[in-house]
This record gives structure tokens, C-alpha cells and sequence, in this order.
């Protein structure tokens, strides 16, 4: 019957999707990596449900006049058409449904904003098209280097075949360490970028002359990706973010190479270079 | 096109019958609400057209990852006059072809208020497509910023982006030009006896457009001039160097754009509450209801805005209120909902196309409407926000939502307009095609932006490549069964059967019970004495 | 007076309206300015006033981070600390350094952007070269002043405020460059 073929399709692609092998068919969130991600999981869980259990109830309506109210099977229409209890009924438990939906989330909504107190301060630059990243605050302090999509020319135009993170790759990532809260600073050196890591729930858009900030807390070792999405040209789609999450050690480690590396480049600590300076320095690399 | 027969439908001795000039001047000129509305229909299918034609490009390119047809350039260009033809060429014009032939019809009036005004804010928009289309054959191409043209992207656009800017202006004029005359005809020139709450709901839906209309099109018109001034003549509205913000654009912009979205779907919703009670032959269910929820959601439509920038950095407090006054749009559009499926319950359903299309805009709508509310939960929509979730919410509020309920619109009021019935198995064969073919390319689109995939990217990483396969052979399917739609309509003007004086049994408003079928080119020239 | 008279005269009162309206938009020019001066709103490049409460608020300290951009400008720009420690009430000096590389004279203008934004009203400058366009010699190096003070009324939970400074080139009428 009408729409009802849309249930079990979905059930058929959800099947699909949790079976698909060894490269599995992404339909959902990507398994999250902070505190905050599971937390928007989790509120999307509840709302899901909750939507999903009220179309049921409101189309099962609907389908059940459409089967039992024929008038093919001689079903006579009846009158009535106002019935005032009934829409004040049907305004206020929707209503009451929104509070309901509201309560949890504006803790989240609150808790997301509160960039305070974070461990290391990070300004992410968005340019066209790639990222610079300066550790502002934090050990790691003054490292600064520019972040642009490694993906060979060749696999994109597909005279060669794709690899494992195809368009999700970069020369030099963003290092993290584990467990700390990190602060991102945004800003943008031409037009509007929008820097995001699903696995962390983060996302901040990177607006030309301006700072914005958010925060996110990796609870997880690993290497997490994001893509630009603030439609930002031309190569909107290949200026991917890559954030390397590694142990307390291994970041004093990373800082120390970053530091050496720095020095041995004449870089003075604390300077800021206009993008002109900086993007030839990224091309010369 | 029937309206060229004059059958003298009106029974009194006035001897003015004239029937219309013929030839290419005769839709130069006409200033009849009639030809108009045909002109404006028929401008839709054919900007609809190109705007399909558009979208098949973008989905071909997107079939598998890689680049392989298109440009990444080119690509941002398709996708920004995909937006803008479908939205301001195609949606948009349909709904003020069904206004201006059924809103004097419906309210027993002899024309618009404004008969040559009518005239000009129709032939407004064949130059401005134009304008829209050269912009691919400027130095540049057409601007790639997204139908939502943030600055300062725009700055840098060639001169495709001022073409572009042009025609939003002639296209918001002609917009306001109608709405005025909407309002001033609905306001003035209703029958004696039919009272604003005994009119059809489909002319309260246009009256409360026509405000919104009126209300934001200025406001476009500011943001664009805005962009304008800030490329040529050295403003720095949206340019933090001179004192100015990239985020001001958006607020203006999208202050325009929230209520823009529902005078995209109101008069969708007129359509239906005309439909559904006609097939279920019963009157619509809380009439007075209806009326208070469309202007509820109008009023609410503007404070809303900024859920489309939740991630700009705005102070927690704006996203918490916006946030809260856009939830609380869910509860008229839940009423108008319920008050839909009450009008068929209990009802004698029968389901000819136009009652087949406007179940599936009621089924496929609510679901959009829920993914609405989804997206505004600020924590959800962090993740959710430029992403195919995105995409995919808003074709199923303004395809599967307003281009349904058009099509419904279409099939219902034909005969009336043409005096002969469409093949009712083709239509229904259209109808199983299009909501099979169009849930293909776009619930799938759900799991892609769930999974994390941008917005506005002409290629992808690899986890992204099976839906996005499903989701272009739904597109390709999609576009054909378009064809067969305007097979059925020429197939009906010129040869199908003659249509009974009443061809729905249930329908009751003044066009099928005062007028015969088809309309003759001048009705209502007295108006009709209403009990 | 007949129908054609009536018409005439909404048609002139209407035609001076539409005059008028586009009057007030060239009069919104020197409008705007007076309106903001007024308000107080054009906080960006107002010079504030020693603070008549010298009251230093020795409860609380307040992190500023400083961060420069070179938008688009041949000039190497930074402060010279990244970030310090004050009491709101406290009067504090920073120096930001700019060397313009290019070979010839280079006019900029600074405009600051603070994180969290509602931040910028308790950060009072009573000095800064923001207020002023710079114009730098070939190969010139120049150290400049900010002097702030926090103002004691800041939400007690901001307790960072990010402070960047974004030079953009002045390059005649347009800032696009």
C-alpha cells in the first residue's frame, strides 16, 4: 500500500548497512570520540524515538481510514468536522511533547558553549583552501604549520585508485592529547569555512576578521577526520581536517620534534605571519 | 487550453462577448487571471525543466566519487542555480499560477484586483530567468556561492553574480507586484455573502503568503544590493576591514529566507485542505482551526531565522531562543496535520491522483517536518548542520511537500481549466513512479548526512559511495517519470475525454458548483448570490 | 472634486513620500554615525576613559590571550607575549610588533574581534593602535601599545578572553584589496 512500502525498505537498508562488510556502509553518526559526541547521539537517539512513535500513531491513522473508509468497500461519509476539545487536545500535547524534547538538550546546548578552563588553546585559520593551525595557549605553545589535503591529484581524476582515506588525508596533522580539553579558536583569512570532527561533535564556523571558539575533549587514542562545511569556492570539498589523538607522552614527544623542527627554520617564537607568507611557505613544503 | 472557447457561461443579455485576440499577442497582452495563471504554469514546468536538468547534472557527477564530469567550479555553479531556478522559477511561480486562476473563482470575483499589474508581474519573470541563465555564458560562468549567496564568497564572484543579483531584484518585484494585488483582490472583492471565514482555505493560505511575501522580499532585495554595493562601490557591509560583518549578511539573509520557506509550502497546504476533503467527501475537519494555525506559523516564521546558523558563534542565549521558537512551530503545522487525517476519517475515501499525490505530500511532508525537528535541536544540529541531513530535510518539506501538492493541485483543477480529464491510469502510474523514485534520492540522503558528509562537495570520501549511487539512479528515475508527467498534461489538453460538469463529487467550492466545466474565459462578471 | 482630481492628488502626495524615503536614505548616513555615537555602539574603535573605579577586583584573575592577523598585508605581525594574567580593575600594557616586508609603504587598519564576543565590552582600551590607521615605511619594524583595563563588571564565568587584532590593507575606496 502508499507509503507503507517506505517501513520495510528502511528496515531492509538498515539490514544492509549492519552487514555491510569490510568497508561498512556509513548511515549513522560516526562512533563517537568524546564525551559530547555520545552526548548528541544520545539526545538524537531521543528524539528519534519519540518522532518515529508519534508518526506511527498519526499515519496509522491515516492508513486505516485509507483501508476501513472506502468508499469503494460502501463506506458513507459521516458529518462532523469541528470539534474544539479535540484541537485543544492535539495543541497542547504536542506542546507538552516539545517541553519535554527541550529539557535535556538545553543542558547540552549550555555545556557545548562553555569553552572555559581548556587545557590547550588551538587558532585554526580557514584559507582557500587548507587550514593553519597555531597552538596558541598550552604546551605546544608557538607551534604553528598549515594543514592542506595530501591526496594525490591522480586518485581524484582516477588515473589511480583510491586509498583507504581518500579525500579525509593531510600533510601535517592537527596532535592532540587524550583526555585534555582543547579550545579551538577560529577564524578565516578570506571567506567563510566551517572547521567540523564528527567524532567529537565539533563544529565552528571560521568567519573572516572574527574569532569564534568551541571545545572538544578527545577521550580517545586514534586519528579522527572532518571536512570544511562552509561552502568556501572552488575546492570547498578538498580541504579536509585530520586531529591526531595520541597519550600524554607521545604529545610531549611531538611537541619537542615540532619545537626542533621550528628552530631549525628560523622561526621566532610568537610570530605571526600574514597568509601570503604562509601559504608559500605550505606550497614550498 | 479551453479558455480560447468562449462558451458563454453567464445568463444574462450583456452582449461585451469577445472572445480573446489570438496569436503571440493575445499572451503578450492578456490581462485575463486565466491566461495568466496558464502563463505562469507553464513558465514553471519549463524553468522546472531546467532546474531538473541541473540536478541530474549535479547527481551525475556525484554517482561515484572522483571527478569525472564536471569541474569542481562548474559544480558550485549548478548547485547555486539549481537552488535558485527551482526555488524563485519553478515553486514559486506554480503557486501563483494556481492563485490567479482559482482565487477569483473561489471567491466569486470577475478578475484580479489588478488586471494589468498581473500582466507585468508575470512577464517579469521570463527576463529574469534569462538573466539567471546568461550568467553561465558570462566571463566566470554563474556565481558558485549556493542558492544562499553568502558574502564574502560573493565579492569574489565575476560578473555572473551581478546577473544574478539582477534577477533576484526583478524576481522579488514581481512577487510583491502580485502579492499586493492577492491581498487587495481577496480583501475587496469577495461575493456578497462569502465573509473571510466562509472562504476556501486555499485563498486564506495566499492571503497570509501574500503578506509574508510582501514582508521579506524587500529584505532580499536589501541583502543582495548589499552584496552589490560591497563588490562595485566600496562598501564593506559584510567585511570585517571597514566595520562590517560576513554574519550581518546572514542574518539579513536568512530573516528573508525562513519565511521564504513558508510561503513556499502554504499555499501547498491550500491545496490539500481543497483536496482532501473533495476525495474523502467530507469538509474539512476545525476549519476556524486551520485558519488560526497558517497564521500562527506565518507570525512565528519570523523569529526563527538563525536556526540556519546555529554554528556561527552566536551567544547561548539566541540559541536557546531560537531553538525554542522553532520547536514551537511544530505544534500549528502538527495541528494542520491532524486536522487533515481527521477530515478523512470516517470519511468515503476514493483516490484519483490528485488525492494520490496529496496523501503522499501528507505522509512525506510530516517526515520532513520531523527531520525540521531534528535539525533544531542546536546540540543535533552541530552535527547535522551543511550536511546532506540538510539536504535531504528540505526536498522532502519543499519536493515531496509543495511539488507534490502541486501536482495534486494540477491533476484536480484541469479539468476545469481544460474541460477534459486526464488519463487517470497514466496519472497514477506518474504519481507510483515519482514517490518511489524521488524517496530513493532522498531518504538515503539522511544517512549520508548522518554519516558526515558536507553539503555542496563534488566529490567524496569512500565511505559516502553507496548511497550516494542509490540516491543518483533515484534522481535519473526521477527526471523521466517528469516526462511522462507532461506527456499526460498535453495528452489531456488536446485529446482527453470531456469532462462532466462535475467531476468530483465531493469538491464544493464556487468553481465547481457555480461554473461550468470548462470555465468559461469571463466568470463571475455578476457575482454569485450566496446562501 | 472629481475622480481624475482625487487621483492627481495621491499621486503627488504619494510621489513626495517616495522622495522623501529616498532622501532619508542619504540623510541614514550622517545619521548612523550621530545614532552610534550616541548609543555607545560603536565599540570597536572607542577610546575609553580611565576608569573612574580604580578598584582593583583582587578575587579573580582573568587569562587574555592575544592572537594577530596579517590579513592579506605583506606584514609580519605578532604580539609579543601570547598571553598574560590580570586582575579585572587592573591597568596592563601589551606590545604588538609589525615589520612591513614589502618594499614599499603599507597602510593598514587594525580591527579587533574578541572570544567569547560579549568579552569585548568589558575590555576597555585606553590606548591602542587600532584607533588609528599605521603606515609603515619599506622594511620598517614598529612596536605599538595596547592599554586596557578589564572591567570589573565581567560575567564572573568568563574567566579567558581571546583578543586578536586583524590588520587589513588600506587601499583607497573598496577593503576588498
Amino acid at each position: 500500500m502508499r507509503g507503507k512500502r517506505v517501513i520495510p525498505v528502511l528496515a531492509g537498508l538498515a539490514g544492509l548497512a549492519a552487514s555491510g562488510g569490510a568497508h561498512a556502509i556509513a548511515w549513522y553518526f560516526q562512533t563517537p570520540a568524546s564525551r559530547m559526541a555520545q552526548d548528541i547521539d544520545m539526545l538524537h537517539q531521543y528524539v528519534m524515538w519519540l518522532i518515529i512513535v508519534i508518526f506511527i500513531g498519526v499515519f496509522g491513522f491515516m492508513f486505516w481510514a485509507c483501508y476501513a473508509h472506502r468508499k469503494s468497500i460502501g463506506h458513507k461519509a459521516e458529518e462532523f468536522h469541528e470539534n474544539t476539545t479535540v484541537e485543544i487536545l492535539w495543541t497542547l500535547i504536542p506542546a507538552i511533547i516539545l517541553v519535554v524534547i527541550a529539557w535535556p538538550v538545553t543542558k547540552v546546548v549550555i555545556a557545548q558553549k562553555d569553552t572555559t578552563a581548556a587545557d590547550i588553546t588551538v587558532k585554526v585559520t580557514g584559507y582557500q583552501w587548507k587550514w593553519g593551525y597555531d597552538y596558541l595557549k598550552g604546551e605546544g605553545e608557538g607551534i604553528r604549520f598549515v594543514s592542506t589535503i595530501s591526496t594525490p591529484r591522480d586518485q581524484i581524476e582516477g588515473s589511480a585508485p583510491k586509498g583507504e582515506h581518500y579525500l579525509l588525508e593531510v600533510d601535517n596533522e592537527m596532535v592532540v592529547p587524550v583526555g585534555k580539553k582543547i579550545r579551538v579558536i577560529t577564524t578565516a583569512a578570506d571567506v567563510v569555512h566551517s572547521w567540523w570532527i564528527p567524532a567529537f561533535g565539533a563544529k565552528q564556523d571560521a568567519i573572516p576578521g572574527f574569532l569564534r571558539d568551541t571545545w572538544f575533549r578527545p577521550e580517545q587514542i586514534g586519528t579522527f577526520r572532518g571536512q570544511c562545511t562552509e561552502l568556501c569556492g572552488k575546492e570547498h570539498g578538498f580541504m579536509p581536517i585530520v586531529v591526531r589523538v595520541v597519550s600524554q607522552d607521545d604529545y610531549s614527544k611531538w611537541v619537542g620534534q615540532q619545537e626542533k623542527a621550528s628552530a631549525a627554520a628560523g622561526d621566532r617564537p610568537g610570530e605571526m605571519r600574514g597568509a601570503q607568507e604562509l601559504v608559500a611557505r605550505g606550497e614550498a613544503k | 487550453m479551453s479558455a480560447v472557447i468562449d462558451s458563454h457561461g453567464h445568463a444574462h443579455g450583456h452582449d461585451h462577448h469577445h472572445g480573446p485576440r489570438g496569436g503571440i499577442m493575445r499572451w503578450v497582452t492578456t490581462t485575463n487571471h486565466k491566461d495568466i495563471g496558464t502563463l505562469y504554469l507553464w513558465f514553471s514546468f519549463i524553468m522546472f525543466s531546467i532546474g531538473g536538468l541541473m540536478a541530474v547534472g549535479i547527481r551525475l557527477e556525484l554517482f561515484s566519487p572522483g571527478l569525472q564530469f564536471i569541474d569542481p567550479d562548474f559544480f558550485n555553479q549548478l548547485t547555486t542555480m539549481h537552488g535558485l531556478i527551482m526555488v524563485f522559477g519553478a515553486i514559486m511561480p506554480v503557486f501563483v499560477g494556481f492563485a490567479n486562476w482559482q482565487i477569483p473563482m473561489m471567491i466569486g470575483a470577475p478578475d484580479m484586483a489588478f488586471a494589468r499589474l498581473n500582466n507585468w508581474s508575470f512577464w517579469l519573470l521570463p527576463f529574469a530567468a534569462t538573466l539567471l541563465v546568461l550568467s553561465f555564458f558570462m566571463p566566470g560562468g554563474a556565481p558558485g556561492v549556493g542558492w544562499t549567496m553568502y558574502a564574502p564568497l560573493t565579492v569574489q564572484m565575476g560578473i555572473g553574480m551581478d546577473l544574478t543579483i539582477f534577477a533576484v531584484h526583478i524576481l522579488g518585484m514581481s512577487s510583491i507586484l502580485g502579492s499586493i494585488n492577492i491581498i487587495t483582490t481577496i480583501l475587496n472583492m469577495r461575493a456578497p455573502g462569502m465573509t473571510l471565514m466562509r472562504m476556501p482555505l486555499f485563498v486564506w493560505t495566499w492571503l497570509i503568503t501574500a503578506y509574508l511575501l510582501v514582508a521579506t522580499m524587500p529584505v532580499l532585495a536589501g541583502a543582495v544590493t548589499m552584496t552589490l554595493t560591497d563588490r562595485h562601490f566600496g562598501t564593506t557591509f559584510f567585511n570585517a576591514a571597514g566595520g562590517g560583518d560576513p554574519v550581518l549578511y546572514q542574518h539579513i539573509f536568512w530573516f528573508f529566507g525562513h519565511p521564504e520557506v513558508y510561503i513556499i509550502a502554504l499555499p501547498g497546504f491550500g491545496v490539500i485542505s481543497q483536496v482532501i476533503p473533495a476525495f474523502s467527501r467530507k469538509p474539512l475537519f476545525g476549519y476556524a482551526s486551520m485558519v488560526y494555525a497558517t497564521s500562527a506559523i506565518a507570525i512565528i516564521s519570523f523569529i526563527v531565522w538563525a536556526h540556519h546558523m546555529y554554528t556561527v558563534g552566536m551567544p547561548v542565549t539566541g540559541q536557546l531562543f531560537f531553538m525554542y521558537a522553532t520547536m514551537l512551530v511544530a505544534v500549528p503545522t502538527g495541528v494542520k496535520v491532524f486536522n487533515w487525517v481527521a477530515t478523512m476519517w470516517k470519511g468515503s475515501l476514493s483516490f484519483e491522483t490528485p488525492m494520490l499525490f496529496a496523501l503522499g505530500f501528507l505522509f512525506m511532508f510530516t517526515l520532513g517536518g520531523f527531520t525540521g525537528l531534528v535539525l533544531s535541536i542546536v546540540p543535533v544540529d552541530i552535527q547535522l548542520h551543511d550536511t546532506y541531513y540538510v539536504v535531504a530535510h528540505f526536498h522532502y518539506v519543499m519536493v515531496a511537500g509543495a511539488l507534490f501538492a502541486a501536482f495534486s493541485g494540477i491533476y484536480f483543477w484541469i479539468p476545469k481549466w481544460t474541460g477534459r480529464m486526464y488519463d487517470e491510469k497514466l496519472g497514477q502510474i506518474h504519481f507510483w513512479l515519482t514517490l518511489v523514485f524521488f524517496n530513493m534520492i532522498f531518504f538515503v540522503q539522511h544517512f549520508l548526512g548522518l554519516a558526515g558528509m558536507p553539503r555542496r562537495i563534488p566529490d567524496y570520501a569512500l565511505m559516502f559511495e553507496t548511497w550516494n549511487a542509490i540516491s543518483s539512479i533515484g534522481a535519473f528515475g526521477m527526471g523521466l517519470a517528469q516526462l511522462l508527467f507532461l506527456y499526460i498534461v498535453v495528452k489531456c489538453i488536446r485529446s482527453g475525454e470531456p469532462a462532466p460538469q462535475q467531476p468530483w463529487e465531493g469538491a464544493d467550492s464556487l468553481e465547481w458548483t457555480h461554473l461550468p466545466t470548462p470555465a468559461p474565459y469571463h466568470t463571475f462578471e455578476t457575482p454569485p448570490v450566496l446562501k | 472634486m472629481t475622480l481624475r482630481e482625487e487621483n492627481l492628488r495621491l499621486s503627488r502626495r504619494l510621489a513626495i513620500v517616495a522622495l522623501g524615503m529616498f532622501g532619508f536614505g542619504f540623510a541614514l548616513v550622517p545619521f548612523y554615525d550621530q545614532i552610534c555615537a550616541a548609543l555607545g555602539v560603536n565599540s570597536i574603535v572607542k577610546r575609553s576613559e580611565a576608569p573612574r573605579n580604580t578598584q582593583i577586583d583582587a578575587s579573580r584573575t582573568v587569562t587574555i590571550e592575544l592572537d594577530a592577523n596579517a590579513h592579506d598585508l605583506p606584514w609580519r605581525f605578532r604580539p609579543l607575549v601570547n598571553h598574560l594574567t590580570v586582575h579585572p580593575g587592573e591597568l596592563a600594557t601589551v606590545e604588538y610588533e609589525i615589520v612591513n616586508l614589502r618594499g614599499a609603504p603599507v597602510t593598514g587598519q587594525a580591527v579587533p574581534s574578541y572570544g567569547p564576543q560579549r568579552a569585548g565590552e568589558y575590555f576597555q582600551k585606553l590606548e591602542c593602535f587600532c584607533f588609528t590607521q599605521q603606515t609603515l615605511a619599506p622594511g620598517e619594524t614598529r612596536r605599538m601599545p595596547v592599554v586596557f583595563v578589564i572591567d570589573p563588571g565581567l560575567p564572573k564565568d568568563v574567566n579567558t578572553i581571546a583578543v586578536s587584532y586583524t590588520f587589513f590593507e588600506v587601499a583607497g575606496r573598496g577593503g576588498k584589496s
